[in-house]
Formats: structure tokens, C-alpha cells, sequence
């Protein structure tokens, strides 16, 4: 294997994570929620994900338990923002800083062992084309997932009536409140869903990409795969090239590291952040785009008049 | 069953002043059980956590310590977020403060004088409010989300940290360790207490807070503040520039903040490291919101966070639980204290479905 393979690879390791998390929080802002928890319940995600491994071996175990441990977390969200009414910046910031809190008394007895790496599943006849195939066909199961996420979430939002409805609600609230759709209901389960992301891209960062618990492994993560909504304007296939983009990144400013090109590290480590401000400046620049893309409910908090 | 709200003709003052204690009743019941289902006797560990420092002058001045730059910071965002502007990255301006201030004493150490000092805090607050400055310059010129770009920064401003004082600032005669020389006696914030630590960067914290209490209560500014935080429109009937607002909110909360991060660094480490902060960039949101983004109350909620800080390393000695504690008891604290908020504005009615109710009704003919 070539060294441009390996770099791919280790491209779409980077991506993946970032993919998963902003796909999900794509589709919670799409329905109008703001949630800036993503680095907790991912951080959450990944110490559920790690101890469930290590207490039945099965790393498939090891991610449904990041799943749901993202998605329960992201339920206390829910309950604040949605039923109380809480402000839901300052709720996702106390998500946040409740997840990495949480999630290192959590994993405390985990620290220093070696964990399960997810195994690759090789797809018959599309693994052995030359190139490609052992790039994109012999994968582990979370990549199959991110890529399948992105269609069926393209899918939803712009081909089906669901899809419809969310949006809908996610740029008028009380219009929809008065046509009779489900706006908390909906909300929730989009909260719901972008919590269940965020956990997978989590188990994600501890059974793959760092088979180990480190804390605070998710390092940022959270927070990139949030700006890289905004890269994405909101739409789905955007969010699959940012977050390979920032995957690139990531992984150029390592090889660099490990060059020694003479630049300090922290500076090359500092460039996915760096490149984050960037991004987000040029995306958002143009007020009048940002006005057209933006969920116009984003944020604003919602109390049915009955 | 389902939970209904219903709007109060008026918010309730008896909810806005009971509130944050009820948040902080919730936190020691749910604090407890978490320390009974770490295997620990859960009141004795609630007293040595929340009653025990108190009880000594040590402990006292701890808590003096680690509240002054959490009242100082907290201040600040109180007034970000009540103007709509949501700095998140103070971590990062108080690292920048740090450094900028730590110039007179490691760059130029030969230099002894009494301007020393001055010099340093105001180098602090410039450094800290440059910082700001750019998420404001991205939020009033380029449109850039405060949020996002003000915590990157928080990265990038730790990485600084670290390369600094693994290069060019490490000291000569610090054996290799990455930390900068130390600073020289009239560098260091002096004491104010002959009983022990704690130093001027209390009285800095105090006096911010009431400074822009009076701001915010008896001047046009501070009515221009929650104007526009209320409402845009509204601010921009009354001629007011939500764009200034961005710089003056932005900038008064990182000088501050860059003011907390050298006061840090000269008054209890006295030189730069890798790591001079235990998070209070952070904690300081949930201070400012355990304070009602009211400078009076921000005092008060800078002391009891600093009392999780104390109090959670007193546990992690005579328990021998993690100093993760701290962070979970910090991090519901600010959950219950948001949804304690609910009940300011709101009603709270718990209703069981209708059909439900009518079921059991029938039942009981």
C-alpha cells in the first residue's frame, strides 16, 4: 500500500467523527434547536462507548452504548430547552461542561488501557478494485454509517413529507404550531437524533480512531463539527466535504509535525482551530447568504399558545 | 402526563430572588446521591465538600483566591450576555492577559521599579481585550458567530501558552521544566491579610463588580445594554449601535478577563506555565448565571463556585474520589440553575392527559 493510500485512510479516520457529529446537529438546527452540546454528549459517547467494550469485549456492543449514551444525554438538552424553555445556548455550554466533567469521573478507571479496535469489514468484489477499493469498501462499521447518514438525512430533509415538515418548523415555528404540526415533538426527536450522532461519532473517536480513553479526547471536535454546520450552509453533502476537508487538515498539519519542518508543533496543531475562524469568516461574510441558509427558528425558544 | 407552562402576567420576583437557591439545594441532593453511588458515606462527604472549608482560614482564603478571577470574568460575560453577545472564550483572553502582562516581569527582568506592577495589570487587560477584540471584529465586520470563534480561540491561545514557555520565555535556571523565570518580588501582587494568601486581585474583583453594578444600574450605558439585549429593534429606535455594543461588551469582558489571568498569574503562581487555570474561563458562564448576570449576585456566585473548586480538592483528599468531582458538581449546578429559571417567567403545571383523567374518573363512579 502506497503512502497516498495510507494518508487517505488516515484522511477519512479524521472525518469521520466530524461527518457524524455535524450531520446530526445539522438535522437538530434544520428543526430550529441550537444545541451547543455537541463536544459533551460526544465526549460522553466515547467513554460509554470505550467502558461498554471493555465490559463485553464487543466494540458493536461498545457503540450502541455511545449511541444511547449520546442520545439520553441529549434528552436532558430536550427537557430544558423544549419543555422548560431554557435558554439553549447557555443550556448546550452546561451540556458541554457537564459531559467532559461527567465523562472523566466515568472513565477514571479506564485511563491507561489498551481498548478493542473495531474491526474493518470488507465489502465482496467492491474491495478488490484497484485503488479505491481498499480506501472506501474496507472500512470500518462507523464510516459505512457516516456516509449512509448523509444520504438517508439528504433524503429526508428535501424528498420526504417529514423532511418537509421539520424544515418547516424549523423556519417558522408558529406557522407550523398553527397547521397543526408537532413542533416540540418533532424538535425533540430531532434533538434526539443529533445526540445519537454526536454519541456515534464519539464511540467513533474511542473505538477507532484512538482505540483508549484519554480525556477530553474529543478535543474541540464538538465544537468544528458545529461551525462546519455553518460551513455546510445546512445542507447535508456540504457537511460530507467540510468535514473531509477538516479531516485533511488535521491529518497534513501531523505528517507535518512529524516532518519537522521546523515550525513549532503547537502551531501546526493549532491549525484545524485556525482553520475553523477561516472557514466560518468566509461562509458567513455575506450577510444576505447567511440571512437565505440560516433556519430562521434557530434558537428562539417556543412556548404553544393552547 | 405532560408538563404545560404558562406565562406569568409578570415575572415573579419571589422565584428570581429563590431561584439559584433551589438550584443549589437540587445540586447537594443530587450531588449526594452521586457521592453514595461512588460507595462514600454521602453526608459526611457533602459536609467536607460544601461545610468544611468554611470552617477554617486556610480554606477561607482559598476561596478568596479562586473566587477573585471567577467574579472578574463572570462580571464581564454578565454583561456580554445581557447584550445579546456570547463571548464563550474568556479561558482564552485570560491565558492572552496572562501572557501580555507577564512581559514587563520575564522579558524585561532586570528592570525593578514600583511601576512594575501597574504596568503588568495594564498590560493584562490590553491583552486580554485585544483577544476579544477578534471575535468582536469577526461578529460587527465579517458576521462571523461570536460563539464558535471566541471558543477556537481558546485553543489556539493554550497552544500559545504552551509553545511560549517551552521556548522562548523558559526560564534558564528552571532546570528544563517548562515554566518562565520567576517573577521578581515586585512583580507579585501583594496580600492583603496578615491571616494569609489572599491577595489584591480579591479587591480588583470587588470592585469591578460594584463598578459596573453602578454602570449597569444608574447610567445610560448599562440601560443601553439591556436594551439591546432585550431587543435589537427596539435599541435601534432609541439610537442605539448594536455593532458598538459588540466592541464595548466583547472588549470590557476580555480586559477583565485578561485582568483575572495576570492578577492569577503574579498574585498565587508567579511565573508562567504550561497550564494556569483550572478552567475558569469556563466556570466563570456558570457564575455569571448563577449570578443572574447581576454583579451583586456574580459575587456571590463566584464564591460558592470557588467553594466547588476548594471543596472538591478537600474530598479528593480525605475520600480519595477523582477531582472530576468538581467539574460534574459545576456542571449541574448550571443545569438546575437554568431550569430554576423557568419558574421566573413561567407557571409550571403538570397535567395528566385528558383522557387519562377521564379514565380515572369513570373508575371512581
Amino acid at each position: 500500500m502506497g503512502i497516498l493510500e495510507a494518508i487517505l485512510l488516515t484522511v477519512i479516520t479524521a472525518a469521520t467523527p466530524l461527518v457524524l457529529a455535524s450531520i446530526g446537529e445539522l438535522v437538530t438546527e434544520r428543526a430550529g434547536v441550537l444545541n451547543l452540546g455537541v463536544e459533551g454528549m460526544m465526549i460522553m459517547g466515547a467513554v460509554l462507548a470505550f467502558a461498554a467494550t471493555q465490559a463485553t469485549g464487543s466494540p458493536y456492543v461498545g457503540i450502541l452504548a455511545g449511541i444511547a449514551g449520546g442520545a439520553l444525554f441529549s434528552l436532558l438538552f430536550g427537557f430544558l430547552t423544549l419543555t422548560l424553555v431554557a435558554n439553549q445556548v447557555a443550556t448546550g455550554l452546561a451540556l458541554t461542561i457537564l459531559g467532559l466533567g461527567l465523562s472523566g469521573q466515568i472513565g477514571e478507571p479506564y485511563v491507561g488501557m489498551s481498548g478493542t479496535k473495531l474491526p474493518q469489514i470488507a465489502i465482496p468484489l467492491l474491495s478488490d478494485i484497484p485503488y479505491l477499493g481498499p480506501i472506501l469498501f474496507k472500512q470500518d462499521l462507523i464510516f459505512y454509517i457516516s456516509i449512509a447518514l448523509v444520504v438517508g438525512v439528504n433524503w429526508f430533509l428535501f424528498r420526504s413529507r417529514a423532511g418537509l415538515k421539520m424544515r418547516a418548523i424549523g423556519d417558522n415555528h408558529a406557522s407550523a404550531h398553527a397547521l397543526g404540526i408537532g413542533v416540540i415533538r418533532t424538535r425533540y426527536l430531532a434533538v434526539l437524533f443529533g445526540g445519537a450522532c454526536a454519541g456515534l461519532a464519539g464511540a467513533q473517536l474511542s473505538l477507532v480512531y484512538t482505540p483508549q480513553w484519554v480525556e477530553n479526547m474529543s478535543a474541540g471536535r464538538g465544537w468544528i463539527a458545529l461551525a462546519l454546520v455553518v460551513f455546510a450552509s445546512w445542507r447535508p453533502w456540504r457537511v460530507l466535504a467540510g468535514g473531509y476537508l477538516f479531516g485533511f487538515v488535521s491529518i497534513s498539519q501531523l505528517h507535518a509535525q512529524a516532518l519537522g519542518l521546523g515550525i513549532p508543533s503547537q502551531f501546526l496543531s493549532a491549525l484545524p482551530y485556525l482553520a475553523t475562524v477561516v472557514v466560518l469568516v468566509l461562509i458567513s461574510h455575506n450577510r444576505r447568504m447567511t440571512l437565505v441558509n440560516t433556519p430562521a427558528s434557530l434558537g428562539r425558544p417556543f412556548v404553544p399558545d393552547r | 402526563m405532560r408538563i404545560e407552562l404558562e406565562k406569568r402576567p409578570r415575572p415573579s420576583t419571589f422565584y428570581a430572588v429563590l431561584s439559584p437557591f433551589i438550584a443549589l439545594a437540587l445540586t447537594v441532593i443530587v450531588g449526594g446521591i452521586m457521592f453514595w453511588m461512588l460507595g462514600k458515606d454521602p453526608l459526611g462527604a457533602l459536609y467536607s465538600f460544601f461545610v468544611e472549608p468554611l470552617l477554617d482560614v486556610w480554606s477561607l482564603h482559598e476561596i478568596a483566591i479562586k473566587a477573585a478571577p471567577l467574579i472578574l470574568i463572570g462580571v464581564g460575560l454578565s454583561v456580554c450576555y445581557r447584550s445579546n453577545n456570547w463571548n464563550i472564550g474568556a479561558e482564552g483572553q485570560f491565558i492572552m492577559g496572562a501572557i501580555a502582562g507577564s512581559i514587563v516581569p520575564v522579558v524585561f527582568h532586570d528592570w525593578h521599579s514600583p511601576l512594575v506592577l501597574p504596568l503588568m495589570l495594564i498590560f493584562g487587560m490590553i491583552g486580554g481585550a485585544l483577544y476579544a477584540g477578534i471575535p468582536a471584529f469577526l461578529k460587527a465586520n465579517m458576521n462571523t458567530n461570536e460563539i464558535l470563534s471566541s471558543l477556537m480561540l481558546v485553543y489556539i491561545a493554550q497552544l500559545f501558552l504552551d509553545w511560549i514557555v517551552r521556548g522562548p520565555w523558559r526560564s534558564p535556571e528552571g532546570y528544563n521544566f517548562p515554566v518562565t523565570r520567576n517573577f521578581a518580588p515586585e512583580a507579585v501582587l501583594p496580600e492583603i491579610l496578615a491571616s494569609g494568601r489572599t491577595n489584591l486581585g480579591f479587591v480588583f474583583a470587588i470592585v469591578a463588580a460594584l463598578l459596573i453594578w453602578f454602570m449597569m444600574r444608574y447610567t445610560l450605558k448599562g440601560f443601553e445594554i439591556t436594551v439591546l439585549g432585550q431587543s435589537e429593534r427596539a435599541g435601534r429606535f432609541a439610537g442605539f449601535s448594536s455593532r458598538r455594543m459588540i466592541w464595548f461588551s466583547m472588549l470590557l469582558s476580555g480586559a477583565l478577563a485578561g485582568l483575572a489571568g495576570i492578577a492569577e498569574v503574579s498574585g498565587n503562581i508567579n511565573k508562567l506555565q504550561p497550564i494556569i487555570s483550572p478552567g475558569y474561563g469556563f466556570t466563570a458562564i456558570i457564575v455569571a448565571f448563577l449570578g443572574r448576570l447581576n454583579p451583586i449576585g456574580v459575587i456571590v456566585a463566584g464564591l460558592v463556585l470557588a467553594l466547588t473548586y476548594v471543596g472538591g480538592e478537600a474530598v479528593q483528599l480525605t475520600l480519595s474520589v477523582s477531582d472530576k468531582v468538581t467539574r460534574v458538581f459545576q456542571g449541574l449546578l448550571l443545569f438546575f440553575v437554568l431550569s430554576c429559571d423557568t419558574l421566573i417567567l413561567y407557571r409550571i403545571r403538570i397535567v395528566l392527559s385528558g383522557r387519562t383523567a377521564a379514565m380515572a374518573q369513570g373508575g371512581a363512579e
